[in-house]
């Protein structure tokens, strides 16, 4: 068995990543889950949260949002609407996705009685960006 | 017969307009290198999303669950079209050619009886067809404070697209915008939005059966806004390079004219300098034979 596999992080904007892999942490819609060689074919949904990569030359960290993950036979595929490495995340940027999140929360408040699980879901987006934030240090 | 000095003011003025067409050209070379760059960064995502798309389309499609965005609102009579072009002008044909597309299509559209409304992105094709067409403007995206077209920019506009989309406003959605070859060559061309057509991939049938997480179904209900996004920002990268492209090759057809002309002027002016200084003489000698 291989005990390395392709790993792929795609923004529309940019390529972030290409490179060998032991292993990937991604944070599902319905979940965290790890991604290692021979996964299973899985195709999930990503929800704003930190992407661990690690490889045999050392981990690393993004910060994605939006977006899905593709495990495939060959390899894993990360195509993110927003992919920033940890490194580079500042305070404004996180403050921008609150920011945003916030805003989605308070817009799903206003209708709530049209759908409950949107009001459920801004107030997860919510939560996950502050632990998020408090996760990396900021 | 013009005079001396009214050459030398034309020669000097088309020597300016040289200067002009030339830094522009040189300008366009190096936006065109950005834009060609962008335009190649993104094509990874968008390969890999539609490959995806492609792949949970065939296998969720033709099912009555199948969200609306891929199976359509079942009817086509309403249609919306997306024309994006360039928030400036000075740039050949690039304008023009998806403005003409776009017309053809909304007045095949019209005699076959479908209600026709257009979204504009860029003012120069808002400005071009606003004459024929523009009782049908729906709305208008101005991109003149952007300067490097980012997928926000494509998220916005999807949002637009969707929101009258969900308000029932449409049924079929086309982008209209030009795809780049190289920089002599731009195709403008049409392509279906919504409901949502992914090509499927040739090569990547390998078999592997996925498992969904959530279901197939929320996957799709998921995406299907994002590949709209995707495609827009896809589109407004191949326009950007196409925009840079004719610049540029126009730009360089205007300098290399305008140094046509400098030369037919300066043969003129040295011409007719000649001709007063013969002039001259001839009085001079006529005058010295005189005495």
């Amino acid at each position: 068995m291989a005990d390395t596999m392709q790993f792929d992080l795609v923004s529309p904007e940019r390529s972030l990543a290409s490179l060998q892999v032991t292993a990937v942490q991604i944070p599902g819609a319905d979940g965290d889950m790890t991604a290692m060689p021979a996964h299973a074919p899985t195709i999930t949904t990503l929800r704003p949260g930190l992407l661990r990569v690690e490889s045999p030359e050392g981990n690393s960290d993004y910060v994605v949002s939006g977006g899905f993950a593709e495990i495939g036979s060959e390899g894993l595929s990360v195509l993110a609407e927003k992919a920033i490495p940890v490194t580079e995340m500042t305070r404004d940027h996180l403050d921008e996705l609150i920011e945003a999140a916030r805003a989605a929360h308070a817009a799903a408040h206003e209708n709530k009685t049209e759908h409950h699980s949107l009001v459920d879901d801004a107030t997860k987006l919510l939560a996950d960006m502050e632990a998020l934030g408090e996760h990396i240090n900021l | 017969m013009p005079n001396l000095k009214d050459l030398k003011n034309r020669i000097e003025s088309v020597k300016s307009t040289r200067k002009i067409t030339k830094a522009m050209q040189m300008v366009a070379a190096a936006k065109l290198r950005r834009a060609q760059e962008s335009a190649e960064e993104s094509r990874p995502y968008t390969k890999r999303f539609n490959a995806v798309m492609a792949g949970l389309a065939a296998s969720v499609g033709g099912s009555s669950s199948a969200p609306l965005l891929l199976r359509g609102t079942g009817s086509d009579q309403t249609h919306l079209l997306v024309v994006m072009t360039s928030e400036r002008g000075l740039c050949g044909g690039f304008n023009s050619s998806i403005a003409k597309l776009a017309r053809l299509k909304a007045e095949e559209l019209k005699s076959a009886g479908k209600t026709v409304k257009i979204l504009t992105v860029g003012k120069k094709g808002r400005d071009s067809l606003k004459r024929d067409l523009g009782d049908d403007f729906v709305g208008h995206v101005d991109l003149s404070e952007v300067k490097r077209v980012g997928y926000v920019n494509a998220q916005d506009i999807a949002k637009d697209v969707l929101g009258r989309f969900d308000a029932g406003d449409f049924d079929v959605a086309t982008i209209f915008y030009s795809e780049f070859v190289n920089v002599v060559t731009q195709i403008p061309t049409e392509q279906q939005i919504i409901p949502a057509s992914f090509e499927t991939v040739e090569g990547d049938s390998d078999g592997a059966v996925y498992d969904y997480e959530p279901s197939e179904e929320a996957i799709l209900a998921d995406l299907l806004p994002r590949g709209v996004a995707t495609q827009i920002f896809a589109a407004l990268l191949e326009n950007g390079a196409s925009e840079q492209g004719a610049r540029m090759s126009a730009m360089d057809n205007a300098t290399r004219n305008a140094g046509d002309m400098i030369d037919q002027l300066t043969i003129q002016y040295n011409r007719t300098r000649q001709a007063a200084i013969t002039n001259e003489l001839i009085e001079i000698i006529s005058g010295a034979e005189a005495l």
